[in-house]
């Protein structure tokens, strides 16, 4: 047993594609093996700013010969079934091939030897195709060379059982192809010269010695520990961001955490722009003080043991910071002169599509659906609600959000707490954006969701009055992200929402519904439960919606749902098996059966029960009791019980007895799928 | 040579380092240009099979982000520093981190990092894969791998460099606005900052880009460039054809600061730019197919 060692070494990965590139380095390099033959125990990928590189363990380092048998076509069969069969065998002629009679004829066999041999052998070809088919999101050539890879690849350490395997990567063009050998790099600045290695124990270590982390998780800790240090000997706690974290052990082989100190003229501007500062642009980490607040303090991560111990470093980040604050500072300072209202007519200039206008038509549309939509949001001042959505957009034209997009909405409110517009309004002009995704926050406060609502809507109805619907993986307006916002907007404030007041386009509707059994299925509510209710059609109003689907999973869940599924499941199915047999008898067998053809106690039970049902059902369902509903139904299931037991529905020689109680299971049926379409539930 | 002590021994030290590395020095485009990528010495020599190392200061002429002089970073005019190798040599990133070393940048003291950064020129139907360099937190050159200009793929992939000169030398200099920087060296005869030479320029230029551009006469430019670029590419004159796409690019820069054009017509616009940027690039490509004996030879790598 034996170990191979890669590490490709290129100029810099970005950051985004290198953990996912080991993992495919992996996975590709296993499967490569498993096609060669070969097993092995343990297989880890490690990645970083420079390098992929992959250990394997336990490859045994010689191959046993095999043999493969293929059966042929049939002894005298045409000559090109024959050839055929020489030409996927590999053999010259008949001659090498055996008859056998295998019982239903006789058929010709090859017998394929496979020889083994050295491991070593077919390693080469395994690392080729492995470094061939490795998808990198964005790939590119360099030099004079046809070869693709993330950026310029520079070395590659190939090494099975501690030597070197021959074979090389060609580049194509005039270039000269990259040996496989046994040497790497360190440090782009903490290293010099060519470091030899003969093992992954011995390449772990040396790559330490030359400031080089190979474990992507293990800059994690250390950049973490570091900066959790730092903060805490400045008596501020370090502000978690596994984002920002995975990004900068992307961006340094030798992670050193520095301290900076914001500068305290900035202190005053919103911490929603320093923060957007020092992570977007900088990534530097944010700390903050004992009481939540933003510290003037962050830390940065170098890749650098500076001779200083950073100094520069530190005083180089704290410049750029200042001087992207600054701007920022500016920005706040000019902005704040200015009114939103007094920014309107600046909508006027912005395109927010061709086809539909600009911002300030947009922001009359939102307007107009904020107003309809207050009258269903419980608690909604309708002034501040149109005060909110006509400026909500207003921001989009200051100079703050010119120079940081991502923070539209939150400098609206910003500026318009500065004026001293109601509390509610500023919140929903700073919320009308959310969620904006699944874990986003979202708006709570009445005014904040009627214009978050009208938002969404907007934009879904819009887009869908000039045909630009998403398309399997095509949603370039993030129409569905829309679509889950109006549904968790709708849903965690339980708003009585009926959504065709807001539209008319019914494909809309169904689209509404899809991106919501797509959320309550993630929540883990049963698809058929889902269908069954959704299979009734023609609800607009996503609460009661729900309210059905929770009702009828938990009635499933007890054993009456359960008996009482399984006696509408033999309804259904003589009710259907009949209609089969007779196109016309399902318009016979609507409405009520005939009591006076009732005649067995049996069949009088069920439907003196099913007519008590009908009477608890009907204002359960107005009250929008669903689960009171969904009771009452559990009074059915003895009577049809004893109702299978007893009685019979095919009567030979009464067909007015059989159409009579045909009508009786029928009516079974139409009850329930009342409540929800219980033929889709699975059993 | 010692480190740059102000904004034109900058100049002077990246032209002597990219000399030293077998570039040829040349000077800046006469015409305007909205980057040094626009350059023919870039934009036409990146394609083909002749291998082409070069080094050139490049004023860059942004009408939009004219401030008046009044923005300490933004200018309508500033200097790009370019230098493109082609084929790229192995070693071309180390060879970029000795200029760094040259301007005064130690890496033993700073933390440079290569961050992910794609470039993309519309106009020039042109793209690559490279880097920001950051040196502490601000970026000090981008560094791309063409891979694409005028919608041809590359036959040899060009790397190329470029230093923002004003950006660089505030933080080389430490000044908070550009207009501070030493121009010459402080202890001259006649100490001048980059204010005394350029502050009313870039007055007089955002006045003339957003004001009194006359926009009548520039949609007539842009159309004759356009028409007169056809003319000539007819006539199998690449390079005096492409000055006329530079030409209509420029003008496109000056109406869309003056603006006058809306955001649909924007992408008309951009794309008519592209057309003749691909058709110069085309007919440039074909007078390099067409000249025997100066193939790539020098280009292995």
């Amino acid at each position: 047993m034996a170990e191979l060692l890669l590490e490709l070494l290129s100029e810099e990965i970005p950051a985004r594609m290198q953990s996912r590139a080991a993992e495919d380095l992996k996975r590709l390099t296993g499967e490569a093996l498993k096609a060669a033959g070969l097993a092995f125990d343990e297989a880890r990928a490690f990645s970083g700013p420079r390098r992929l590189a992959l250990v394997v363990d336990g490859i045994p380092t010689a191959r046993p010969d095999v043999s493969e048998e293929r059966r042929g076509p049939r002894v005298g069969a045409p000559e090109q079934a024959v050839q055929g069969f020489l030409k996927a065998a590999g053999l010259a002629s008949l001659d090498q091939a055996e008859k056998r009679d295998t019982g239903k004829g006789e058929f010709w066999f090859a017998v394929i030897r496979k020889q083994g041999g050295p491991t070593a052998d077919v390693l080469p070809d395994v690392v080729d195709s492995v470094m061939k088919t490795l998808p990198w999101p964005k790939s590119m050539k360099w030099g004079s060379g046809t070869r693709l890879w993330v950026r310029p690849l520079q070395s590659v350490i190939a090494l099975f059982d501690g030597k070197v395997l021959p074979g090389e990567v060609m580049l194509a063009g005039s270039m000269t192809p990259i040996r496989f050998g046994d040497t790497t790099r360190g440090h782009r600045f903490l290293s010099k010269g060519e470091i030899k290695v003969t093992g992954f124990a011995d390449y772990h270590a040396k790559l330490e010695a030359a400031h080089v982390v190979l474990d992507a998780a293990e800059r994690k800790k250390i950049i973490l520990a570091g900066a959790r240090k730092l903060a805490q000997e400045a008596q501020v706690v370090l502000r978690d961001d596994e984002g920002l974290l995975d990004e900068v052990a992307g961006l340094v082989e030798w992670p050193v955490p520095l301290l900076g100190t914001i500068d305290a003229q900035f202190m005053d501007v919103p911490p929603e722009v320093l923060i957007t500062s020092m992570k977007a642009h900088l990534r530097q980490f944010v700390t903050l003080r004992g009481d939540g607040a933003l510290a003037s303090r962050f830390v940065v991560v170098a890749n650098n043991l500076a001779r200083d111990g950073g100094r520069t470093i530190v005083d180089g980040n704290e410049r750029v910071l200042r001087s992207r604050l600054s701007d920022a500072k500016f920005f706040w300072d000019q902005d704040r002169k200015t009114t939103l209202v007094e920014r309107l007519p600046g909508l006027q200039g912005i395109v927010f599509h061709a086809k539909l206008g600009t911002q300030a038509e947009r922001v009359q549309r939102i307007a107009a659906l904020a107003a309809a939509v207050a009258d269903c949001v419980p608690g909604a001042d309708k002034a501040q609600v149109m005060m909110a959505a006509e400026l909500c957009k207003a921001d989009l034209v200051s100079g703050m959000v010119g120079e940081f997009p991502e923070l539209q909405g939150v400098m609206g409110r910003y500026y318009a707490l500065h004026e001293k517009l109601p509390a509610a309004v500023a919140d929903a002009i700073g919320d009308h954006y959310a969620p904006a995704g699944p874990n986003d926050r979202c708006p709570s406060a009445p005014v904040s969701m009627a214009v978050a609502l009208a938002d969404k809507l907007d934009a879904l109805t819009s887009f869908w009055s000039i045909g630009e619907k998403p398309t399997g993986s095509r949603d370039p307006y993030a129409l569905r992200r829309a679509a889950l916002g109006v549904i968790r907007i709708v849903l965690e404030n339980k708003l009585r929402l009926p959504l065709r007041r807001f539209f008319k386009q019914a494909d809309l509707l169904d689209f509404l519904a899809e991106r919501l059994k797509v959320q309550v299925r993630e929540k883990g509510v049963r698809h058929d439960v889902i269908d069954a209710v959704f299979a009734l059609g023609n609800e607009d109003d996503l609460v009661r919606l729900l309210a059905r689907v929770e009702a009828l999973q938990s009635f499933l869940g007890t054993e009456a749902g359960r008996n009482l599924l399984t006696a509408y499941g033999r309804a259904a199915n003589i009710v259907r098996a009949e209609e089969k047999k007779d196109k016309a008898l399902a318009a016979k067998i609507a409405g009520v059966p005939d009591v006076a053809r009732l005649e067995l106690a049996e069949e009088k039970a069920v439907a003196s029960a099913l007519a008590e049902v009908e009477r608890s059902v009907k204002p359960a369902l107005e009250k929008e009791d669903f689960s009171a509903a969904m009771q009452a139904f559990a009074g059915l299931r003895a009577p049809i019980d004893a109702f299978f037991d007893k009685v019979t529905v095919n009567v030979q020689d009464r067909p007015d007895l059989r159409l009579n109680r045909l009508k009786l299971l029928n009516q079974i049926r139409a009850t329930m799928d009342a409540v929800a379409d219980f033929s889709k539930i699975e059993g | 040579m010692s480190k740059p002590q102000c904004f034109q021994e900058l100049i002077l030290t990246l032209q002597t380092y990219w000399a030293k590395q077998g570039c040829v020095i040349l000077q800046p485009y006469d015409m305007e240009m909205g980057a040094g990528t626009f350059h023919t010495a870039t934009t036409l020599r990146a394609l083909g099979p002749r291998p082409w190392y070069a080094a050139y200061v490049q004023p860059s002429r942004r009408p939009k982000d004219g401030r008046y002089g009044e923005n300490p970073m933004r200018m309508q005019h500033y200097y790009q520093f370019q230098a493109i190798l082609k084929p790229s040599p192995p070693d071309i990133l180390e060879r970029y981190l000795g200029s760094l070393d040259a301007i005064g940048i130690d890496t033993t003291m700073h933390d440079i990092r290569f961050v992910e950064d794609d470039w993309e020129s519309p106009t020039l139907g042109a793209w690559g894969l490279g880097w920001e360099v950051w040196c502490d937190g601000s970026e000090v050159s981008q560094f791309t791998y063409f891979q694409q200009v005028g919608g041809i793929e590359v036959e040899l992939v060009s790397g190329e460099i470029t230093y923002g000169l004003e950006r660089l030398a505030m933080y080389l200099f430490d000044k908070k606005s550009i207009y501070d920087l030493p121009f010459n060296r402080t202890d001259s005869e006649v100490p001048l900052s980059y204010g005394d030479v350029f502050l009313q320029n870039e007055r007089e230029q955002s006045a003339y880009n957003f004001e009194y551009a006359d926009t009548d006469m520039l949609f007539r430019h842009f159309v004759d460039a356009e028409k007169e670029c056809g003319r000539l590419l007819e006539r199998r004159l690449p390079l005096p054809a492409y000055e006329q796409c530079i030409k209509a690019s420029h003008t496109f820069n000056l109406l869309d600061a003056r603006g006058v054009i809306s955001v649909t017509e924007r992408q008309s616009y951009i794309l008519r730019v592209r057309t003749l940027a691909k058709a110069c690039c085309e007919a440039w490509l074909a007078t390099q197919v067409a000249q025997p004996g100066l193939s790539a030879a020098a280009g292995a790598a």
